[in-house]
């Protein structure tokens, strides 16, 4: 049997859960697919406070964004979240696959909001597959999510956010952390959340990397060493940390296994921290029908996934007849706070990748126009 | 070790129940999951590589890299990091590829 | 350099420090923010609008410091911890400072805390005056510690635990 649904929004993380409230705002009907046993997505373990302004809950904690925005799904008439449901296939009929509790299911969406999000990205170097050597993003899920005490000590790889605000997480579940090794030469996240963990007497090695991490059944300690400008391992600066844990947090890469599945258009592009489906101004992608919103799309902060989501949201609920003048304005709205969250410094990356994203597509219409 | 307290979080583990690793008797709760309960008891060992036999452990926790494979119940290659502990689960470290059952 | 190490230097915090004459007149809220990053919680929660994040969200917050009262709302609303008060008035020898905290566990009023610098360097060991609990969905506790006066710009922490009793 085959399942007719309106809009399928893929990932119930701050994107789909933004994306799903939008379309449902407008009338659309709307099924959430998460493969966790609970939807809210990494906003389930940010126990910091978020940035941005009051428009992206700016001031509170993640979970309590996560906690809202999960609440506001469960009692939205228009939205059914479908949470131990892994898709697993978009097939060129438009026939969407989903695994869930050991049964297989299709469904046959108008709409599809692709929200998967991005996993961690790996580091190279000798005794690499210790155990004891995590993302940092587990850590945070052991810590946070489980409230295991997740290290005795930690050496942090990265500071940028990530790398920063896992820090303070293990202050705050007891852990030392021994330090933070960055490779380059300047902090990468925020300087607030480095002063903060720095005033709590954590050093940030910025020009250090990991040379090599040893153990025997799990991690004992790592080599760090100095680089030089050209990010080259200087010999002689080696240091030996002992530790129980080394954290990497050393970026983020879409989850971009359905877009690819689905046949939309795909780019490298640096800015954006990987593969990304080609979107347009209503973040839909190269295959009618399909948008992509979040960090699928683009690694960015939790704050423009949510307005990422929000427009995609409109957009397709827009596309599906479902009052369009709302849906054009409230779209407007939400782009014209992307552009805000966007506008400073912090934001000229991401700009710059979504640049390259346009012009790809700008010369895709080109060539199929000259065809 | 768990966390007995924490100045943001507070945790809700569900009942406390008992499996099996290894054949060892572990102490879980039922809102955690496998990954996290074994972690609790200071188990990061979690498998091996299939060429070399060196240790493996969980690496993402949270379903994408696979690094967590174990067998659950006699069944292969599952993620224990996104799979909820039950009481009386055998864990056991995966030798092998495993096997694809045809039932 | 603060985008080197994380520790703000001394131009950087003489940018955001009011005058002694300001000082001489009460509390007054001190904003170590020092980039340009999309956030503005600190100019929405004072009640006074004496805190301004203008004209966009990615500027640096602007405390007036003729219209700030040192109330400290915004201290426990900065997502980055970043915002401290510091009263010069509060005796002939010390100041009273209000520090954001979010460690376990809590220091008892009367109980000496090991004060840290923006480098996490001991400091001495100073009175908690008051520990003000966060709110049920804030969390953000708000420790006042007795400083000396000339350390009243340089404490901005206090280490989690080992407090001692008594004066």
């Amino acid at each position: 049997m085959i399942r007719d649904v309106e809009v399928l929004v893929i990932g119930g993380g701050p994107a789909g859960l933004c994306a799903a409230a939008a379309a449902a705002s407008l009338g659309a009907h709307v099924l959430i697919c998460e493969r966790d046993y609970v939807p809210g997505g990494q906003l389930v373990k940010q126990t910091h406070k978020f940035f941005g302004s009051e428009k992206q809950y700016a001031g509170d904690r993640g979970i309590a964004i996560g906690r809202r925005l999960i609440e506001e799904a469960h009692q939205n008439p228009n939205i059914e979240v479908l949470t131990e449901a892994t898709v697993i296939g978009i097939y060129e009929d438009g026939i969407v696959t989903v695994f869930h509790r050991n049964q297989h299911i299709k469904i046959r969406p108008k709409r599809t909001i692709i929200t998967t999000g991005a996993s961690e990205k790996f580091l190279a170097f000798p005794g690499n597959d210790l155990p004891g050597i995590y993302g940092a993003g587990a850590v945070q899920t052991l810590m946070n999510v489980a409230g295991v005490k997740p290290a005795e000590k930690v050496l942090m790889v990265g500071a940028g956010n990530i790398g920063l605000i896992v820090s303070y997480q293990l202050l705050q579940a007891g852990v030392e952390v021994v330090g933070i090794v960055e490779a380059a030469p300047r902090i990468g996240g925020y300087l607030v959340h480095a002063s903060k963990i720095r005033r709590a007497g954590v050093p940030i090695l910025t020009g250090h990397t990991v040379k090599e991490a040893y153990g025997k059944d799990k991690l004992e300690g790592v080599i760090v060493c100095k680089l030089d400008e050209k990010f080259q391992q200087i010999s002689g600066t080696e240091q030996d940390i002992p530790c129980d844990t080394l954290c990497l947090a050393v970026g983020l890469t879409p989850l971009t296994e359905l877009c690819w599945q689905a046949g939309c258009e795909m780019a490298f592009i640096r800015e954006l921290s990987g593969h990304v489906p080609l979107v347009d101004e209503n973040l839909e992608t190269t295959v009618p029908g399909i948008y992509a919103a979040g960090d699928v799309s683009g690694i960015e902060e939790a704050s423009s996934a949510m307005v990422e989501g929000r427009l995609a949201g409109y957009a397709a609920a827009g596309s599906l007849g479902y009052e369009p003048e709302k849906a054009h304005e409230r779209r407007e709205a939400a782009a014209a706070e992307l552009s805000e969250l966007r506008s400073g410094p912090t934001g000229e990356k991401i700009l710059a990748g979504l640049e390259k994203t346009a012009a790809k597509l700008a010369a895709r219409k080109g060539e199929a126009k000259g065809c | 070790m768990r966390l007995s307290e924490h100045p943001i979080l507070d945790f809700d583990r569900g009942e406390r129940i008992t499996f099996y690793y290894n054949g060892q008797e572990i102490e879980g709760y039922t809102e955690e999951t496998i990954a996290a309960a074994l972690h609790a008891a200071g188990i990061r060992r979690l498998g091996h590589s299939h060429e070399l036999g060196r240790p493996r452990g969980l690496f993402c926790a949270i379903g994408n890299c696979s690094s967590c494979f174990m067998t659950v119940d006699g069944e292969p290659n599952v993620r224990v990091c996104v799979t909820k502990v039950q009481a009386g689960m055998r864990v056991e470290e995966q030798e092998g590829k495993g096997v694809i059952r045809n039932d | 350099m603060l985008i080197q190490t994380g520790i703000p230097s001394a131009e950087d915090i003489l940018t955001v420090t009011p005058s002694e004459e300001r000082f001489a007149k009460g509390p007054v809220a001190i904003a170590e923010c020092f980039q340009k990053i999309p956030c503005n919680p600190c100019m929405m929660a004072c009640a006074k609008k004496a805190i301004r994040v203008e004209p966009d969200i990615n500027q640096t917050p602007r405390v007036d410091f003729d219209v700030c009262n040192g109330c400290g709302v915004c201290l426990t609303r900065c997502p980055g911890l970043a915002i401290f008060i510091v009263d010069k008035t509060y005796s002939d020898t010390e100041a009273l400072i209000k520090l954001p905290f979010e460690f376990l566990p809590l220091p008892k009023e009367g109980q000496l805390a090991c004060g840290l610098n923006r480098a996490g360097e001991e400091m001495g060991w100073f009175p908690v005056v008051k520990v003000i609990p966060g709110s049920k969905t804030n969390k953000t506790c708000t420790i006042c510690l007795a400083v000396p006066k000339d350390l009243a710009m340089e404490v901005r922490n206090i280490r989690a635990g080992g407090y001692q009793d008594g004066r």
